[in-house]
């Protein structure tokens, strides 16, 4: 009796998160455009998508943005980590504490600040705006994935490793990244999602025409939704059940790897 | 002594593995009742059971003649101290002890009396304010205690309470719970691994592998007189030995005959033969029966263990002495009838120790 | 040990250019009128009745968001702590995967299945119930913050109730509490720090979208979010738009002291 209660709940909970995304996977198949009615399976909504030269451009854009941005944040973050790891505690705090801002701030004040600066200081808006807002909203993440690999074993590694004859960069390279990768894996993972999904940052500063997905549906949304959209959402929602099955199952081997 | 719980036929299973298998028990009442086995045998889960955490697939409780089969955890009338010690970590001292009796609707005076009567018995004077975090394992053991018995339970069950303490702790330990059990005059039900604790504070031990009693019995009993070769090999350091029952009170081990106190096995009989290592008698070679070569010697603080390996068939002794012998040295060894006990080769593969050194 | 700070350099650069010079951007803006005149003007611009409402709207529908999500993630995150170990995992997945999807696609869909002629109506009318008119109403943008942010909130709660001991919660039944009791007594105090940070990741982004307003209110319905948005991108005046950044600002980081002061562990992660 509980069980089954127990049971609904999960149920309900779970239809709740679920029901609108199995809609516009169904609609996304519907021969006719209505969102109301399945008169018929049809593909022509993927045919549309592929054919849409504005769609094609979006889902280009925002892979772009959100490789470079994060590979440039996972850099600059990993780096960050190890060397806060070398700073006083007082120094430390300060800088962490900075780095929490824009994880804590809303995106829109993140969105509106950058977009002022880039003004004020005379940057026209473009892919390259896009880009380095990107960056500074994934480092974050980058160095929160990071720094709690950062620890004394790490430091005892590359000291021993000087000690050892290693030149720095060789003991950097060759010693404290190995031990550091399941992090910085983890954190460019979180940087490269949190690219992709923004829109609220992209919004702010992007120049006129150039469009991600986020902000494509946005604007589509206001002059009248097409199935194609639905058509990118199912192929969105399969990439990224794939890519979750496949991170929680590499993580899973890794972690085997390490015990044995 | 009245009988106070009764577990009968209880059966019990985790996926594909019977954990218990018709397990049934009678517990009187003030009884220090001790259930000692190696982890996995099914020792915990019946305690589980009795506390009401988990549910048996068959079989049925009684406590005071009632069946308390379905009764979920919080209306037993009985309490738990957990393995490691499960205190709130988010309530100080008084609050952990408290707890139960505020549950129960009992006024403030009588919390703060029992919550003072309770710190007093467990000897934590004044820490009612204390944090959990800032005690040691020996206090937070001693708080769990103390929020267990101010709920006045008929019976007490404790989940191995002394596993993560240091040796020298767990031994003032044990003292304190014998003491407690007198103060209080309830039931406890102690399951444990360690058969010095088992041995130490138990009126009665339970032995328990593979989900059946092994052996049940006064401590004296247990380590005395195992009735088969997994409680001797259990309990305390022993010689396992294949011998043959020539007669009563005549055994054959080694190819040699002991005179023993034991009937009632029938003439010519494959038997096991159990000897503590305390037991056997170590002289000058031709001063006893075994003749054996000392094969390493350790000093382990009031006297030597040594193995003996037998001349006649390689089988190595275990010994304990006070005398020193060098090792190489060949001696001869002896026992006396009072100090050999015959057991019945095991029936099944339950009763089989783990490793025999036949 | 100097050396190893130096790697810190580009980030050092990055803290500076990315998030304190845009702060003092705000700062400047706001303060600031189209002259480069200091003014509280921008600020004050708060009390005027239309800002006024919107704000308190914001806060009213981030505030019912923030206690739907927490009435349904907490019972489930209960439950999940307690199923068995590899049904545990699956249901993490569950949950979790829709926060992964695009946060503009999630939204859109409950355009589609809320429209006058949507897929929710499609049903009611199939068997016979007349259609109900929900987008474009106050429902439907809770309804979307729920739906959106609910993840957030069952992540952090269940990250913290997951790490309760078993033990304890048995022992709490031990001494005769009843499953109520263990609740308020037991779970809700041990998880305060997963409360808070689920609090806050649902109620910020919920006070302060757009997107979701616009999106299910029809644009109709103006929330503190879209008369920022719309002064930068419609009226071009930032510096009204600054001004009221600034007292968002303000409440954001009001309502996240007032969160601490609950978390007495206070260093818990928000993550």
């Amino acid at each position: 009796m509980k069980k089954s209660l127990k049971f609904i709940y999960i149920g309900i909970v779970a239809l709740f998160l679920y029901l609108p995304i199995i809609a516009l996977v169904v609609l996304s198949f519907n021969e006719s455009k209505s969102m109301a009615v399945f008169s018929g399976f049809s593909l022509k909504w993927y045919e549309e998508m592929f054919s849409n030269r504005m769609i094609m451009q979006a889902v280009i854009n925002t892979f772009t943005i959100a490789i470079t941005a994060s590979i440039t944040a996972t850099i600059i973050g990993t780096l960050a980590a190890v060397g806060i790891d070398g700073m006083k505690s007082k120094q430390q705090n300060l800088v962490l504490g900075f780095n929490n801002i824009p994880l804590l701030n809303a995106d829109i004040v993140t969105g509106i600040a950058l977009l002022l600066t880039f003004l004020m200081f005379g940057i026209s808006l473009n892919w390259g705006t896009v880009y380095l807002a990107h960056v500074t909203f994934c480092i974050p993440y980058v160095i929160l994935s990071v720094r709690p690999r950062v620890n004394k074993s790490t430091n005892t590694l590359y000291e021993a490793a000087l000690d050892l004859g290693a030149s720095r960069t060789y003991a950097f390279v060759k010693v404290v990244l190995p031990e550091l990768r399941p992090g910085i894996l983890a954190g460019f993972l979180l940087a490269f999602t949190m690219s992709v999904d923004d829109f609220v940052i992209t919004h702010f500063t992007r120049g006129a025409g150039i469009n991600t997905i986020s902000t494509l549906i946005y604007s589509q949304v206001k002059v009248g939704i097409r199935p194609s959209l639905f058509a990118l959402s199912t192929i969105i929602f399969v990439m990224v059940l794939i890519i979750l099955l496949l991170v929680n199952f590499l993580s899973k081997r890794g972690k085997e790897k390490v015990i044995y | 002594m009245k009988e106070l719980i009764k577990l009968e036929h209880i059966t019990k299973n985790f996926g594909n593995l019977r954990v218990l298998d018709d397990f049934s028990l009678t517990v009187h009442e003030n009884e220090f009742i001790t259930l000692l086995g190696p982890s996995g045998c099914g020792k915990t889960t019946i305690l589980r059971i009795l506390g009401g955490f988990e549910t048996a697939d068959e079989g049925k409780i009684f406590f005071e003649e009632k069946d308390i089969t379905d009764l979920p955890a919080n209306k037993r009338n009985l309490n738990t101290v957990f393995q490691k010690y499960a205190l709130f970590p988010h309530m100080n001292v008084k609050a952990n002890i408290a707890f139960g009796l505020k549950i129960n609707g009992k006024s403030q005076k009588y919390i703060d009396d029992k919550v003072d009567y309770a710190l007093n018995l467990v000897n934590l004077k004044g820490f009612e304010n204390r944090s959990i975090d800032k005690l040691s394992g020996g206090q937070q053991q001693r708080i769990a205690m103390a929020r267990a018995i101010v709920n006045e339970p008929k019976v007490l069950l404790l989940d191995e309470p002394l596993g993560a303490l240091d040796l020298k702790l767990r031994q003032e330990m044990q003292y304190e719970l014998i003491r407690l059990k007198k103060e209080l005059g309830i039931t406890f039900i102690y399951v444990t691994h360690d058969q010095e604790e088992a041995l130490t504070m138990s009126d009665k031990v339970i032995v328990i592998n593979d989900g059946y009693i092994q052996q049940m019995g006064t401590p004296e009993e247990i380590y005395n007189e195992p009735e088969n070769a997994f409680v001797a090999d259990f309990i305390g350091d022993s010689n396992i030995i294949g011998g043959t029952m020539i007669k009563d009170r005549l055994v054959k081990i080694n190819g040699h005959e002991f005179p023993c106190i034991d009937e009632g096995f029938g003439n010519n009989k494959l038997v096991d033969v159990v000897i503590r290592p305390e037991d056997v008698i170590v002289r000058e070679r031709g001063a006893g029966k075994i003749n054996g070569t000392v094969l390493t010697r350790v000093f382990i603080g009031v006297h030597y263990e040594m193995l003996i390996k037998s001349e006649e068939n390689e089988y190595e002794w275990l010994v304990q002495c006070y005398e020193k012998y060098d090792i190489g040295e060949k001696v001869s060894l002896d026992v006396i009838p009072s100090n050999i006990q015959i057991m019945n080769k095991p029936t099944s593969s339950d009763e089989e120790a783990i490793d025999l050194d036949i | 040990m100097t050396s190893k700070k130096a790697l810190a350099t580009p980030f050092m650069i990055w803290i500076v250019a990315g998030t304190i010079i845009p702060i003092g951007a705000i700062a400047y803006y706001g303060l600031t009128d189209r002259n480069d005149r200091f003014t509280l003007e921008n600020v004050l611009a708060i009390g005027n009745s239309v800002h006024l409402q919107a704000l308190w709207l914001s806060v009213l529908l981030a505030l019912i968001s923030t206690v739907i999500c927490f009435l349904i993630a907490y019972p489930l995150a209960i439950i999940m702590k307690n199923s068995n170990f590899g049904k545990r995992g699956f249901m993490i997945f569950l949950f979790i995967l829709p926060m992964w999807m695009n946060f503009l696609l999630r939204t859109m869909a409950w355009q589609v299945l809320l429209e006058k002629n949507g897929v929710i109506n499609g049903m009611l009318e199939a068997i016979g119930l007349p259609g109900q008119e929900i987008i474009n109403t106050l429902s439907a943008i809770v309804l979307g913050m729920v739906y959106d942010f609910l993840p957030f909130m069952i992540l952090p709660i269940y990250n913290v109730i997951s790490k309760i001991d078993d033990s304890i919660i048995e022992a709490a039944y031990d001494l005769g509490a009843s499953t109520s009791e263990v609740i308020t007594q037991i779970y809700l105090p041990l998880s305060v720090p997963g409360i808070v940070s689920g609090v806050n990741m649902v109620f910020i982004p919920s006070l302060t979208t757009f997107v979701i307003s616009n999106m299910l209110g029809g644009g109709k319905i103006n929330l503190i979010g879209n008369i920022i948005e719309q002064e930068f991108t419609v009226s071009s005046n930032w510096n009204l738009g600054s001004g009221l950044s600034l007292v968002m600002m303000l409440f954001i980081v009001v309502s996240m002291i007032f969160l601490e002061r609950f978390d007495k562990t206070g260093e818990d992660s928000f993550i």
